[in-house]
């Protein structure tokens, strides 16, 4: 618990970037990726994630977990989608090539297929930066990386406050629930909803309001400290810009560009080859 | 953009981490996949209404982002939104509705539950859908279908959840020169 | 030649908001530059008030009626407002864990000169700079639950030292600090002082660890008033501490028993300057030899029987390794060590809270491993370390009652046996506020209450003293000790060492989770290699001996208790 976000120490360049740059590059990265579905950016996109992946020196096996559910939650998503609209593919593409012949509106249609590609290959290269972002990022620099892109410093501070207290109120919540146990309170482990919401809000009520009176001492503290007198603030650990946090900031850069423009283009954001 | 007393940054941090520690380990998962029977609305209920519209959005957006960060299924910035906005609805409700958490009594309570249920729906039947159509080309009665899961899943928790804080909280607040020692 | 006045109160009265009546009455305090100022009094009586008042915090987060002027380096301290105070007192607030901001050491102590908009690269060696002076330059990069509770005590010292203040404001440093770290607290806060010239004002009950190192002035208060100010030999040579419930130091009450009666010119108030005409030490060694010595207490069957407990966290701290102890009925025993040895954790398992990697665990005979914890808790209470996980009812009273109405207790049995209980922790009057109105040793005693009230078969007391004034401190141990005479077994976990000698016959030492000495209370402080490898410290009544050229200082520590016992009653 103590390394949630499983920030992995490594000597890699993407690890010498400043926590700032990589911010910005991932959000240029997830509005390129998110716009566009032309269907060889993706491809191109997928690509570059993985090359990054080993560029981070990362295994495979530091982030098996949350790959394992980032596979889950594609596969569901797509058997979603075709439960659902079967013949989304059809309205999209504008042509129907069954491939295999199903009962009802379930058949198989090549433009279908080439749509779940798509939804796949968007999942690909929306979520490995996100994943490579705070595997390479040191949670210390999160705030101050909010505070250079300009975010305000209080709401950047808000966010470390929050990395800085969800260790202690999980292990709140752990004591809590067992100081209450102790007491005779039932905590039935079915999974039963009403039980469970029962049980979670007679340990959600000290949780919460021990946070709140936790409130007001922290904001004391930070107050006696000086915090919020002045209109700027430093950081402790805020890393000073290299050329190569500037060379990657433009290459996203050239890529939310460059999605934008085969959008344009192409006119209209579906790539399509069955015209 | 009008100055945040320290309190409510530091109240930001908190609720978010709460919100981050009740969503990444209390929830329970829905067979809809991204939709969780999940606690952590009831508490952005409240805390809204306690702290305040943009408080609220706050809360819902770093704690939601955070947990999409810790899962590592990406940023789902179409429910980030969503519940952010939840937030926001919720605290002006509060506002526009005079809810006074301090003395929360039945009265209190409906406008409570009224108001939660339609911020509610309005986020996951209307905000998050839209963007997802937008963002990930998504066809929308599979959208609605989630959307609606969502709504009413987090309406219910959120009608018990978020009403037993309220009253719990209201009970903590004294009224001016209550306190005596007796004997 | 006339100090500079930095904080001086004049007819100073408070009252917050919320209460019937003021908390301060009229107040005259002035403190002086170079000063070290040591602020005792009962919990409850206003202490932190004050320090809110020095600080800032009132009015600025404690709304409440202000009469009376306070100024602070001859300014009005409202007008200067909290950052204004900020610039010339630097404050160590009650709990360190509120205190400490950032996600790691260096960050915190970093954190006001963040706020002071300091470049990077000064920021840092300034960090290094402070973290020299506090010694905590190696665990720069450790986040808050990697250090020890002394090592948070030193960050925060840190924290405020960074922006050079005039004034450094403690309130209740010591609480939870094993003897020795207290020891070195004092220790570094009179360097520290030394080395700035600031001055230092010291809230805390541990009077006689406090006067370990000099202290200028002392001021008593009682009920939100000033009872004394002036130098602590007069105070102590007074009888102002035992009427208004404070523990004066134990050589002091020893000499008091002996019929030597202190005076100012023998500096009562430090044990290593005190000076002892032969014939007053003569006086003590008779009055020793007088006192009857207590009959020791004869076994009883084993209850709770815990053998190889080896438990790791989930974060991989191998927090017990290998713990075995055995606990006769009726017995009261203490555990005692390091901060950080692992003694919370011990409790845990037993409760079950914590389910250990292997070894085991009986109560009766019977073995635990099945029980769960609602099992467990009908026979074992436990009382835990910190108030606030504890306590989940919004009201004083339903929190006493709530462990009874789970259990199906009916209404009308409940109000006595709570108001009862109620009256023994000295809650009585409080018995229908909400809890987030009461100081923290005030919350303790509630969690107390709460455990008390159920009457189980062993009660485990996670440092049911700390932050409490002496006479809550003998109520509660009094209370434990007629529950032991009933056949209650009473394990407590302290890091008072005088409690130990006075209180439980039996010691066991924990030190880095393991079991370091398990014997009679006095034999463990009289072995050196214990008391230095577990944190542990001889009491005063032990030097004060020695001085006295009395030959064994653990007997005369025991028949000291057994004249106190009876003195008290
Ligand atoms: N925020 C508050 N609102 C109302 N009453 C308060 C508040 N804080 C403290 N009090 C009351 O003021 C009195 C003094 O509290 P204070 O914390 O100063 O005591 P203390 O001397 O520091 O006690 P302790 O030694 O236990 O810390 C207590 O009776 C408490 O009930
Ligand atoms: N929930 C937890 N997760 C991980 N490590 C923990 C947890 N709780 C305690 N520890 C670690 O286990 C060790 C023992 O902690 P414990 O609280 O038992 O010490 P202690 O003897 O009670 O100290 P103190 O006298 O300061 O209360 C400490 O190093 C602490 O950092
Ligand atoms: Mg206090
Ligand atoms: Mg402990």
């Amino acid at each position: 618990m103590t390394n949630l976000f499983n920030y992995i120490d490594r000597p890699s360049p993407i690890h010498r970037l400043s926590g700032a740059s990589k911010l910005v590059c991932l959000l240029l990265w997830s509005v390129a990726a998110m716009t566009s579905f032309y269907t060889p950016l993706l491809v191109v996109l997928t690509v570059l994630a993985l090359i990054l992946f080993r560029m981070a020196k990362l295994r495979v096996k530091d982030v098996s977990f949350t790959l394992s559910i980032m596979l889950v939650y594609i596969a569901l998503n797509n058997i979603l989608i075709f439960l659902f609209s079967p013949a989304h593919g059809v309205e999209l593409y504008g042509s129907r090539t069954v491939l295999i012949p199903l009962p009802g509106r379930y058949s198989i249609t090549a433009e279908q297929l080439f749509y779940h590609l798509n939804v796949i290959l968007k999942n690909a290269c929306t979520i490995p930066p996100v994943i490579l972002f705070v595997c390479t990022t040191n949670p210390s620099e999160f705030a101050a990386s909010l505070n250079r892109i300009g975010v305000s410093y209080r709401i950047s501070y808000s966010v470390a406050l929050a990395l800085r207290y969800i260790p202690d109120i999980q292990r709140e919540y752990h004591d809590i629930s067992l100081a209450q146990q102790a007491r005779g309170v039932e905590m039935s482990k079915k999974a039963n909803l009403i039980h469970r919401l029962k049980a979670a809000s007679t340990i959600l009520i000290p949780l919460v309001l021990s946070s709140m009176e936790r409130i007001e001492t922290i904001s004391n503290a930070m107050e006696l400290r000086g915090f919020g007198k002045g209109k700027k603030r430093t950081w402790y650990a805020s890393r000073p810009f290299t050329p190569a946090d500037y060379g990657s900031m433009i290459f996203c850069g050239l890529l939310l560009i460059a999605s934008l423009a085969l959008t344009a283009i192409n006119g209209g954001r579906f790539f399509n080859p069955f015209r | 953009m009008k100055k945040f007393s320290v309190k409510s940054i530091v109240a930001i941090g908190i609720g978010a981490a709460l919100f981050f520690v009740l969503g990444r380990f209390v929830s329970i998962p829905s067979p809809v996949p991204n939709t969780n029977i999940s606690v952590q609305y009831g508490l952005l209920a409240f805390l809204a209404v306690v702290y305040g519209p943009v408080a609220g959005a706050l809360i819902g957006f770093i704690g939601h982002t955070l947990i999409d960060f810790s899962f590592g299924w990406g940023i789902w910035w179409s429910w980030v939104i969503a519940s952010a906005v939840f937030g926001l609805l919720m605290g002006l409700s509060a506002k526009v509705l005079k809810m006074d958490e301090a003395q929360i009594g039945k009265k209190g309570l409906i406008k409570f539950n009224l108001s939660q249920v339609v911020c509610h729906l309005a986020s996951w039947m209307v905000v998050a859908p839209v963007l997802d159509v937008y963002m990930m080309g998504e066809p929308w009665d599979k959208l609605i279908a989630q959307g609606l899961m969502a709504g009413i899943a987090n309406a219910v928790t959120t009608a018990i959840v978020g009403s037993l804080l309220c009253v719990a909280y209201a009970a903590t607040k004294t009224k001016a020169g209550s306190l005596s020692k007796e004997d | 030649m006339e100090k500079e006045t930095l904080i001086s109160f004049r007819d100073f009265g408070f009252q917050y908001t919320a209460q019937a009546e003021p908390t301060l009455y009229n107040i005259n305090l002035d403190i002086h530059r170079g000063e070290k100022v040591l602020i005792a009094g009962p919990s409850g009586c206003g202490k932190s008030t004050i320090a809110h008042c020095i600080n800032g915090l009132i009015p600025a987060s404690y709304p409440g009626k202000i009469t009376g002027s306070l100024t602070v380096k001859g300014e009005d301290a409202i007008k200067q407002g909290l950052f204004g105070l900020s610039k010339t007192i630097g404050t160590v607030l009650q709990d360190s864990d509120g205190q400490f901001i950032g996600l790691t050491v260096a960050e915190d102590i970093a954190f006001a000169l963040e706020n002071d908009c300091v470049a990077r690269d000064e920021m840092h060696d300034i960090v290094e700079k402070t973290a020299d002076l506090v010694d905590i330059r190696r665990v720069l990069g450790h986040a808050p639950h990697e250090i020890s509770g002394g090592q948070k005590q030193r960050v925060s010292l840190a924290g405020v030292m960074v922006n050079q203040v005039d004034v450094l404001l403690f309130d209740e440093p010591l609480a939870n600090l094993d003897p020795a770290t207290g020891k070195q607290a004092i220790e570094l806060i009179d360097e520290i002082q030394k080395r700035t010239g600031c001055a230092v004002v010291i809230i805390e009950h541990r009077l006689e660890d406090v006067l370990h190192r000099h202290v200028d002035r002392v001021v008593v208060m009682g009920d939100g008033r000033i009872l004394y100010d002036g130098d602590p030999d007069t105070m102590l040579c007074s009888s102002l501490l035992q009427r208004s419930g404070i523990r004066e130091p134990l050589y002091v009450t020893a000499l008091k028993y002996a019929g030597v009666s202190p005076t100012p010119d023998m500096h009562p108030a430090s044990l290593d300057q005190i000076t002892l005409t032969q014939a007053q030490k003569d006086q003590v060694q008779s009055w020793f030899s007088l006192q009857p010595s207590p009959a020791p207490d004869e076994d009883a069957p084993v209850i709770l029987k815990a053998t190889g407990i080896d438990f790791t966290y989930e974060g991989g701290h191998h927090a017990l390794k290998g713990i075995d102890v055995s606990i006769r009925k009726g017995e009261m025993l203490s555990i005692v060590g390091t901060n950080g040895a692992g003694k919370s954790t011990f409790s845990k398992v037993i409760c079950g809270f914590e389910l250990p990697q292997s070894g085991s665990l009986t109560l009766n005979g019977e073995d635990l491993t099945a029980f769960s914890i609602k099992e467990r808790a009908d026979k074992i209470g436990y009382v835990m370390q910190n108030p606030n996980q504890m306590i989940s009812k919004t009201m004083i009273f339903d929190e006493v009652a709530l462990g009874l109405r789970n259990r199906g207790v009916s209404e009308e049995e409940i109000r006595p046996r709570v108001e009862e209980t109620l009256k023994i922790c000295g809650l009585y009057p409080f018995r229908n506020w909400p809890v987030s109105a009461l100081s923290y040793g005030q919350k303790k005693r509630v969690t107390i209450a709460s455990i008390l009230v159920l009457h189980p078969e062993i009660i485990i007391l996670d440092e049911p003293t700390a932050g409490q004034d002496f006479r809550h401190y003998t109520d509660i141990m009094e209370f434990l000790r007629a529950l032991n005479r009933q056949g209650v077994t009473i394990v407590l976990i302290t890091h008072d060492m005088h409690l130990m000698l006075e209180y439980t016959p039996r010691a066991v030492v924990f030190h880095d989770g393991r079991v370091i000495c398990d014997a009679s209370a006095a034999q463990v402080l009289n072995s050196p290699e214990i008391v230095t490898q577990a944190h542990l410290k001889e009491t005063s009544l032990y030097h004060l001996a020695l001085q006295c050229g009395i030959a064994s200082p653990e007997e005369f520590t025991r028949r000291f208790i057994a004249r106190d016992q009876e003195v008290r009653k």
